[in-house]
């Protein structure tokens, strides 16, 4: 659990954070997002105190973080950075096993959850764990960025745009996985982000931060139908929200359930902008739904369109 | 584009070559003079050879055939392990019956020519493999070393001036190294502390970067003459101090002046290799929870150290001529056999001096890139 209470921070005299006050529950995938110079960054780095705060009260866990030794908590908070930042003179698996040496794992345990990760995080690429990091791929150095973060099993990670650099492949692959092991492990997420649709796709919560301040706080749905004011509805897409809002929902809760229809099935688990290239790709208005191997409905095109909020 | 390339690369074979020509055609090979301090007279022997081999390389140059460079190559390698060789037989040729104070001093003909044939060697073996540039320089050694083994070179005034002061010029080399060592060891303990705390605060930068900078540009015997007087007093002061052989001159103010000057390059380069950091890599340090000597020890310094080693590399050589001046104030080192040389005239005894310091910082040098070079292929 990740509280901030009246947080404000400056830097100078620009203010970067004014009196935010934000809860983060546990097993949570919360993501921040917001322009560039919208203060997120700097408000996750309050967390593992990588930025200080210069008044209110930051708690992990319900300890104020100021109050604990500043090297053991950021031990116990993973961390991942868009630059990933890999240490260049260190094989991937001693990347990989920074925090558990620093927390004196035995020798043993690390050996078997860098190749945990290792095979978690789908680097199974021969021998890559001796190589060093000049030799991957920018996909490949944001998964060991990403092992690298969790290695100890913190029970809370930080993501500062851990995929920004990637290319959509890559990121979008990266994202089911990060997803997946979050939802897999329980881990407590606080994900920044200035990308709305990989806000909408990872996060349980969204929060839209705006000058320093959260604009509007809530489920991916609600910040679509319903923003508080011009500011939110135009950053989370203005006109393209109702395509955001076909990303956020599945098929399986649209499909007019015992229908027929021809063509090449969607899965009932898939997204309704699935469902809609699928429909563009197979020039048909109607697909049938398949649900654990069997056909149990169909979707329907002006379903999608005439959809009310 | 091969055109001008070929015509680059000739250019240092024909200037070199012709500059070896001239010497050895206008400029006394040898001195001979009747005593170690009397002026000596010009004498040049085997001149037709030398003008003859660097006839053919400025030929090389010029023509370019196939595999001039092979032939040039061959001269220089000859002559920077010949002239040597010629020089001890005709130095000896000319003592064979003379008087037994008689000396033969090698004069500006062989120095010149001498130079010429070690950059033409250098400039030819630019570009080639290391064993190439390793094995031509060893074995040019190895002639030499052999050489000086063997007597060939014992008729030169030089090497008579060496085997007088032995004793003496053993002492001073290590006098010399010891006053370097601690200075660079000092320097080390102190700059690096201060290098990293410059680095935390970049105000700082200006102020003690910029007073460093400063002392650097008190000439060093003013700054030796300088520290007399406060080091005079400090003895005076703590008795105890001047007991352990500190006072105004003598190793300890000659050592805290050569600490002064080696501080700008130590501290500029600890910055230098701090800042060689990925930042990115740095936070994600911090951020994964190292603390900042574990930050240090763990990604700094391992990054860093090819631009700190640079550093003390330059700090070693610098010092190591640097301490040549602080014989002047009685601390003794190679310096001494300079200045001595220079008050007595005697021209022999600042060569030698000179010659074991440029011996010195070589091989120092060469011992910082053997290191870096085995550091960092492991890294």
């Amino acid at each position: 659990m990740i509280e901030f209470e009246h947080v404000g921070k400056r830097f100078g005299e620009r203010v970067v954070i004014e009196d935010l006050s934000l809860r983060i529950d546990d097993g949570e995938f919360f993501v921040l997002v917001g322009p560039s110079g919208s203060g997120k960054s700097t408000l996750l780095r309050t967390v593992n105190r990588l930025a200080h705060v210069d008044s209110g009260i930051v708690r992990v866990d319900g300890r104020d973080v100021s109050s604990v030794e500043r090297e053991a908590l950021r031990r116990g908070i993973g961390y991942a950075i868009q630059s990933v930042g890999l240490f260049p003179h260190r094989t991937v698996a001693e990347n990989i096993a920074t925090v558990p040496r620093l927390l004196a794992w035995s020798d043993a345990d690390v050996r078997a959850r860098v190749a945990e990760l290792i095979d978690l995080l789908r680097l199974d690429e021969p021998g890559i764990a001796d190589r060093y990091p000049h030799t991957l791929s920018g996909g490949q150095q944001q998964r060991v960025g990403v092992a690298r973060a969790l290695a100890a099993r913190p029970r809370i990670v930080l993501m500062d745009e851990p995929f920004g650099a990637l290319d959509p492949v890559t990121r979008e692959s990266l994202q089911t996985r990060l997803k997946a092991i979050q939802r897999d492990t329980g881990t407590t997420i606080l994900f920044v982000t200035h990308d709305m649709d990989e806000a909408f796709r990872l996060g349980d919560r969204v929060a839209v931060m705006l000058d320093g301040g959260l604009a509007q706080v809530g489920r991916p749905l609600d910040l679509l139908h319903r923003p508080v004011d011009d500011r939110v509805r135009d950053f989370v897409g203005g006109t393209h929200a109702r395509l955001r809002e076909l990303a956020v929902r599945t098929v399986g809760g649209s499909m007019r359930v015992g229908d027929r229809a021809d063509g090449e099935p969607v899965d009932a688990a898939d997204s309704l902008q699935d469902a809609l290239a699928s429909m563009l790709a197979q020039r048909r208005d109607r697909l049938p739904v398949r649900e654990r191997g069997a056909i149990v409905g169909a979707i329907v095109l002006g379903d999608l369109v005439a959809r009310e909020p | 584009m091969s055109e001008t390339r070929t015509r680059g690369e000739a250019l240092p074979i024909l200037v070199l070559s012709t500059t070896a020509l001239l010497a050895a055609a206008f400029l006394p090979m040898l001195h001979v003079a009747p005593n170690r301090l009397l002026a000596g007279v010009p004498t040049s022997p085997h001149t037709a050879w030398l003008f003859a081999a660097w006839g053919v390389a400025i030929v090389c140059g010029a023509v370019r055939f196939r595999g001039h460079g092979v032939v040039v190559a061959s001269i220089a390698w000859l002559a920077v392990a010949g002239l040597p060789w010629l020089a001890g037989m005709s130095a000896d040729t000319i003592l064979d019956g003379a008087a037994r104070t008689t000396r033969v001093q090698l004069a500006s003909g062989f120095w010149v020519t001498w130079l010429a044939a070690a950059l033409l060697l250098l400039d030819r073996l630019r570009g080639t493999r290391v064993v190439v540039q390793a094995g031509a320089w060893g074995a040019a050694l190895a002639v030499v070393v052999a050489l000086t083994v063997t007597g060939a070179f014992d008729g030169l005034a030089l090497v008579r001036e060496w085997q007088a002061q032995r004793a003496p010029f053993a002492q001073a080399v290590v006098v010399h190294v010891r006053l370097a060592a601690i200075t660079l060891v000092l320097a080390v303990l102190t700059g690096g502390p201060l290098g990293w705390w410059v680095w935390r605060r970049r105000r700082a930068d200006g102020i003690v970067v910029g007073l460093l900078a400063f002392l650097q540009t008190v000439p060093s015997l003013a700054l030796f003459a300088l520290l007399i007087g406060p080091f005079a007093w400090l003895a005076r002061a703590w008795p105890t101090l001047g007991a352990l052989g500190f006072g105004g001159t003598g190793a300890a103010p000659a050592v805290f002046a050569l600490w002064l000057y080696a501080l700008l390059p130590v501290v500029r380069y600890t910055v230098a290799g701090l800042g060689a950091v990925p930042e990115d890599a740095r936070d994600a340090a911090r951020g994964l929870g190292m603390s900042r000597l574990q930050v240090l020890w763990r990604v700094q310094l391992p990054l860093g150290w090819p631009v700190l080693l640079a550093g003390l590399r330059i700090v070693a050589v610098q010092t190591i001529g640097l301490a040549v001046v602080a014989a002047l104030i009685g601390a003794g080192g190679l310096g001494r056999f300079v200045f001595l040389g220079i008050g007595q005239g005697a021209i022999d005894m600042v060569l030698l001096g000179t010659l074991g310091i440029i011996v010195l910082a070589l091989t120092v040098d060469l011992a910082f890139q053997v290191v870096l070079a085995l550091t960092e292929r492991r890294a």
